[in-house]
């Protein structure tokens, strides 16, 4: 009897390391939700710091985290992106909107790896910020295995962004002026609600439809499409958005006047407390109009801003 | 002929069992459950985002908790779902099992005592999960949890400000909920019957009658929290009423504070580790007031409030991405008088009841103890994992001291050993596939408990309890 009983439990145990065994074998090679990428990913590198991400090591990390919605090819069709709003970003493109490179180039490795960490607001991409450092490194030198861009072209050189100028009534002003001057309400709207005369009809690279931002929405804890802070709002306007129908203007305005148009959106935000919006209380709530003074200075930088001029 | 009977029955068993495996080998290759687990759907993530293996959360998961069940971002707001989402998700598991427990008294037994073995199908009880946001930084979470014959209880409701004054430092929950354990029972990997909870959650020494310091149980109060932007530095202190999650105040006016304090830290390539501390410490009643006779206690009457306290630290350690260790130690004491067995109500009675003039047996103590918790993981992919556990628990002090005279009922002085608790739990999770619309994972798990002296004849060394557990099935939600 005691044989039997033996056999039995001896039985279910190996049939339990078995079957434990087996799942192994399969996982290998498991089958993943959509198809495989035909090759093995070729190795990539990114350098953040002194950190150096390697590729191979965020396989597991890309397949866990992202390519439910950038897909296990990178060209943002995983499982979930049909129902999300805006796409997810296609990286076999190479086309990203977060730089501080000029319009058209690559982005660096610290860009991607701050766009991970920060998220995209009015999108569906999560702040990271609970990854390593590493993890990060890793996945940005993931992301270049989609593209063969990464292997023929270097990341554009980052713009130099000057130091913000005093925020003063005529700066806002001026921002308002070269608002209006550069048709950004057009798209953004006469109050920046996003609902200018041409928002329905915005589409980006991949003709999916595109929502302006809504600069009234902002509270003190808004964000950007990249980023939060002024400085982050004027490499916006200069490096544009890539693969939207924001352009850059770096070749249109100068970087005082972008300085500008930053104090000026701020106080679209007007339910935000900042320095933009108490400037324009201390004024008194309106925004006077901006007459521009042909002798001032076309350009400059630091502290010779446009709102100076008047 | 009754032997060769019982032989074919066990040979039937075995050939059962063989079938059962060979079964869940080719179930396994199975792709197919398309529901929707309510927070996955909501923004269209894979489970795997928020769980290192489903349930258990991994950071990213803990920081969406932590925000309120939140990305943070403008889509948080349930204005953003389609009119028709409904945040609810449903878990149950059935199961083959085999349980086996030496020194069980049996009648028939020439002994007294034998070992009793059982196995076949069965089902755990089924969690009926709702919750998410009521509106930006609102959020709320109800869990009506059934037994397997559906019998239903409140798990946890609750509602939560979150980020109250613009500050992720100030959440505020009310309502019943789990404790902010770092290493979270509800959240466990494991689901035998001893292997499924931490040990350590629930302990009380043997004859003890507090019930009110297990903080693996839900517990009704209201808790502040608070988290960095980023979850690296986590803080919670949670007021509780001493009832152990039960409702309706049925015991007295006695609460009780739960505190955790946790930093992580980025160690590089072994990735982010998080090392903390908690302490519980409370108060609950010994003395219910009667009518009626001594089993008429009224409800909510308890008072001669005793304390009792747990304190330990915790870590999660990894160890790069396929391997990660978490630790729990807990040292726990209660008043001498829990320890001679007051405290609790059992079926609404006070089994001991500190009435006017009650006094404690000569040499009674307040018993401690000490606890450890290891449980490390080997994640293979984000779809396979295998986990153990260890849990050891030893008392250091014994209610029932050596000078001990007619303490607990037993009359004389406890073994030192008496109620320590070693237990070793192996298994694996496989998902057969990642989605952001169902949960599944084929679970194979083994425990194996051991507990000195809590066998029929109370209080010897020799009536050790060993009992193990072998459970194979199915672990989904939609």
């Amino acid at each position: 009897m005691k044989t039997f009983k033996r056999l039995h439990c001896l039985n279910a145990v190996i049939g339990f390391i078995l079957a434990a065994g087996f799942t192994v074998v399969r996982a290998q090679d498991a089958p993943d939700v959509g198809p495989h990428p035909a090759e093995p990913p070729k190795h990539m590198e990114s350098h953040i710091g002194n950190i150096t991400g390697h590729s191979q090591a965020a396989k597991s990390d890309y397949r866990r985290y992202c390519a439910g919605c950038h897909g296990d090819l990178g060209d943002g069709n995983g499982e979930n992106a049909q129902w999300l709003d805006p796409k997810p970003r296609d990286f076999t493109i190479a086309t990203f909107k977060c730089r501080s490179t000029p319009t058209g180039t690559l982005p660096t490795d610290q860009d991607l790896y701050n766009t991970i960490g920060r998220g995209l607001t009015s999108s569906y991409m999560p702040i990271w910020n609970t990854f390593s450092k590493q993890q990060r490194a890793d996945l940005v030198a993931y992301l270049k295995t989609f593209s063969p861009r990464w292997e023929k072209e270097k990341a554009g050189e980052p713009i130099k962004v000057p130091a913000e100028p005093p925020v003063t009534i005529e700066s806002i002003a001026h921002g308002k002026a070269l608002f209006t001057k550069l048709e950004c309400w057009k798209c953004h709207g006469p109050q920046g609600k996003g609902d200018g005369p041409s928002a329905p009809t915005l589409t980006d690279s991949k003709d999916q439809p595109i929502r302006p931002y809504d600069f009234s929405a902002g509270r003190d804890d808004s964000r950007f499409k990249c980023g939060s802070t002024n400085e982050d709002t004027y490499k916006i306007f200069m490096t544009g958005v890539d693969g939207t129908p924001m352009p850059s203007f770096a070749d249109t305005i100068q970087p005082n006047d972008a300085w500008d148009l930053v104090h000026f959106l701020r106080t679209l935000q007007v339910h935000r407390h900042g320095k933009e919006n108490d400037v324009l209380k201390a004024a008194g709530g309106k925004i006077p109009a901006y007459v521009e003074k042909s002798e001032a200075p076309a350009s400059g930088s630091g502290n010779q801003g446009a709102g100076g001029q008047n | 002929m009754r032997v060769g009977t019982r032989s074919d029955v066990r040979l039937i068993q075995s050939l059962v069992t063989s079938g059962l495996i060979l079964a869940f080998l080719i179930l396994s290759g199975s792709q197919s459950a398309n529901a929707l687990p309510a927070f996955a759907r909501k923004y269209g993530m894979r489970c795997s985002a928020c769980h290192e293996s489903w349930p258990m959360l991994n950071y990213f998961g803990q920081k969406f908790k932590d925000n309120g069940y939140q990305l943070m971002n403008d889509k948080d707001s349930p204005i953003w779902q389609n009119p028709s989402y409904w945040p609810v998700t449903f878990r149950m598991t059935p199961i083959w099992h085999r349980v086996s427990t030496d020194h069980v008294a049996v009648d028939q037994a020439a002994t007294g005592v034998t070992r009793i073995t059982s196995s076949g199908f069965d089902l755990s009880g089924l969690d009926f999960h709702t919750g998410g946001t009521l509106e930006k930084n609102i959020s709320f979470y109800v869990l009506p949890s059934s037994d397997n014959h559906a019998s239903f209880h409140f798990e946890t409701v609750m509602a939560r400000l979150d980020n109250l004054f613009g500050s992720p430092w100030l959440n505020l929950k009310l309502g019943k909920f789990e404790l902010d354990n770092m290493l979270s029972e509800k959240r466990i990997l494991t689901l035998t019957g001893n292997g499924g909870i931490y040990q350590l959650y629930h302990f009380t020494p043997v004859g003890d009658g507090n019930i009110f310091g297990k903080m693996g149980d839900n517990q009704l109060g209201v808790e502040l929290m608070g988290h960095s932007f980023d979850d690296r530095t986590r803080y919670s202190a949670a007021l509780l009423s001493s009832t152990d999650g039960n409702v309706g105040l049925p015991y007295g006016n006695a609460y009780t504070g739960f505190f955790t304090f946790s930093q992580a830290f980025d160690t590089g390539k072994l990735g982010v580790d998080r090392i903390g501390g908690y302490a519980m410490v409370g108060e609950a009643p010994t003395y219910y007031r009667t009518s009626g006779g001594p089993t008429g206690v009224l409800a909510g009457t308890g008072i001669s409030n005793k304390s009792f306290h747990r304190e330990g630290v915790f870590g999660l350690f990894y160890f790069g991405q396929h391997v990660d260790v978490q630790v729990v130690t807990q040292h726990g004491w209660d008043n001498a008088w829990f320890g001679q067995g007051y405290g609790d109500l059992i079926n609404g009675a006070a089994a001991n009841n500190n009435l006017p003039g009650t006094f404690l047996p000569t040499g009674s103590q307040a018993p401690t103890w000490n606890g450890v918790l290891i449980e490390p993981h080997y994640i293979y992919s984000p779809q396979l994992i295998f986990l153990a556990r260890y849990e050891s628990i030893r008392m250091s002090r014994q209610a029932n001291g050596s000078g001990c005279i007619a303490c607990g009922g037993s009359g004389f002085p406890s073994p030192s050993n008496l109620g320590n608790i070693a237990t070793y739990t192996v298994g694996m999770r496989y998902n057969p596939f990642m989605t952001s619309r169902a949960g599944f994972a084929w679970h194979n798990e083994f425990n194996w408990l051991h507990q000195d002296g809590t066998g029929p004849m109370v209080g010897l060394s020799s009536s050790n309890i060993n009992t193990n557990e072998l459970l194979t099935g199915f672990d989904f939600a939609f």
